[in-house]
């Protein structure tokens, strides 16, 4: 049985992501944490592409990019399935990965927006929390259905990244009036066993999200304005 | 796999071109329809109400949307025909990592270079060149991206030789010179396999149709 290493870092949600699923799948492995601002020589090796965290080692095999790793680890590792069997369900399945991914800007925008846009940027992203939850969650426990499956993982920064955000940037954004089934499967993620036990510590998070916030306000232009 | 396949497309989106060479891989008979995305059809709107885009297949009346997704779903359900994903897990990941690369990569490096001036432009310009020899790289000695047979990164990249017109028309270089064993596996593609050389739309062509789209936009 090869070796399974996963090269990470404290506070990426992405590298959580790879460990929700290793963990829901109780497969065993080493974690190495990665000081950004001093990459590895392990991690420019297995990821030259992009040199970014998360990456998988599996014996002498690199994966790289979240949703790759995410796939990759179902396959090899097929028990307690996070994607669906049908093969319809799972296009819906990357549907959605695909669209966390491309919302990015969406989030970007709110995390640098100051007493002057914060409205705006909040509308916008409640806009986009709303297909989340109308199209994505709709009326069931979790994304995946009665567990949790990949798409849960997917938005698993909802959850304690994004509440460090809400709190850096003084607004809420996802609360029970607004976004209620949102807001209650958020509780209900963070109450399961595997992802309670794999969070990074909260006050840490705000800690180092506010101070990502004022360092990329700095950098954004008109974001001060 | 029987049931009703219809493809909502335009004519020159490499997108859209994957689904079409995956649907003829397979042997799939569908039914094409041109959209017109400056008056987007009802039925596009109804199936794609998110992100209003081509390709969208629909299948049995159920739409499935971008067009990585869709060529695995296809790969999938018609799964007894032309395999697309390799076998074996790392080489799936593989071939998902690189289609991922190029749909994070090349499309919006190729507008920056399509709409930019100077620096700018001359920036871009590299960036697409280097993003292009880093697939070619990739490929190394093989025939196909998926080794002895044509399979989804192949499907995932080829489409784009047909914009290499384009590319090269706006960019002032010549793909040849700049990647000549990326080229010789776009020519191995087109002569060995029909799927290929039936769905890809002729170079100049596409070519007329970004200029007139400039043209349109800017009002030149």
């Amino acid at each position: 049985m090869d070796e399974v290493k996963l090269l990470g870092c404290w506070v990426s949600p992405f590298a959580h992501r790879v460990i929700w699923a290793l963990k829901l799948k109780g497969v065993k492995y080493e974690y190495i944490q990665e000081d950004l601002s001093n990459k590895s020589e392990l991690l420019l090796r297995s990821n030259p592409v992009y040199k970014k965290v998360p990456v998988l080692l599996h014996g002498d095999k690199a994966i790289c990019e979240s949703a790759v790793i995410l796939e990759y680890i179902e396959e090899v590792w097929p028990h307690n399935p996070l994607f669906p069997k049908d093969a319809y369900e799972r296009a819906l399945s990357r549907f959605w990965i695909s669209f966390a991914a491309d919302k990015g800007n969406a989030f970007h925008s709110f995390i640098v927006s100051t007493e002057e846009n914060r409205e705006k940027s909040k509308t916008e992203l409640v806009e986009v929390l709303k297909i989340v939850e109308d199209q994505a969650l709709k009326d069931q426990e979790f994304f995946g259905g009665d567990n949790i499956g990949v798409v849960d993982i997917i938005f698993g920064n909802i959850p304690h990244w994004f509440e460090a955000m809400e709190e850096s940037v003084g607004v809420k954004v996802v609360e029970p009036n607004t976004l209620p089934r949102l807001h209650a499967w958020v509780q209900r993620f963070k109450q399961n066993p595997v992802i309670k036990h794999n969070l990074p510590p909260y006050e840490d998070l705000v800690l180092f999200v506010k101070g990502f916030r004022q360092s990329l306000i700095s950098k954004t232009p008109n974001a001060s304005a | 796999m029987a049931g009703e396949v219809v493809l909502l497309d335009t004519w020159a989106s490499m997108f859209g071109m994957r689904v079409r060479i995956a649907l003829a891989e397979k042997g799939v008979k569908y039914e094409y329809k041109e959209e017109n995305v400056k008056n987007k059809s009802p039925l596009l709107l109804q199936m794609n109400p998110i992100h209003k885009k081509v390709p969208v297949l629909i299948h049995n009346g159920k739409p499935i949307c971008e067009s990585a997704i869709i060529v695995q779903y296809i790969d999938e359900v018609w799964k007894d025909k032309s395999p697309l994903l390799p076998s074996d897990p790392y080489e799936r990941a593989q071939a998902r990592f690189w289609v991922d690369f190029i749909d994070k990569k090349v499309y919006e490096t190729w507008r920056r270079m399509w709409l930019s001036k100077g620096e700018e432009h001359e920036t871009a310009k590299k960036e697409l060149l280097d993003i292009f020899k880093l697939l070619e790289g990739t490929l190394g000695d093989k025939p196909f991206y998926g080794g002895d047979s044509f399979g989804f990164l192949d499907v995932g990249l080829i489409p784009f030789s047909s914009w290499f017109y384009t590319f090269e028309t706006y960019g002032h270089f010549k793909m040849e010179a700049e990647c000549p064993k990326l080229m010789a596996w776009v020519k191995r593609c087109v002569q060995s396999k029909e799927s290929v050389s039936k769905t890809l739309p002729d170079e100049k062509k596409v070519y007329e149709h970004i200029v007139a789209l400039e043209k349109a936009t800017t009002g030149a």
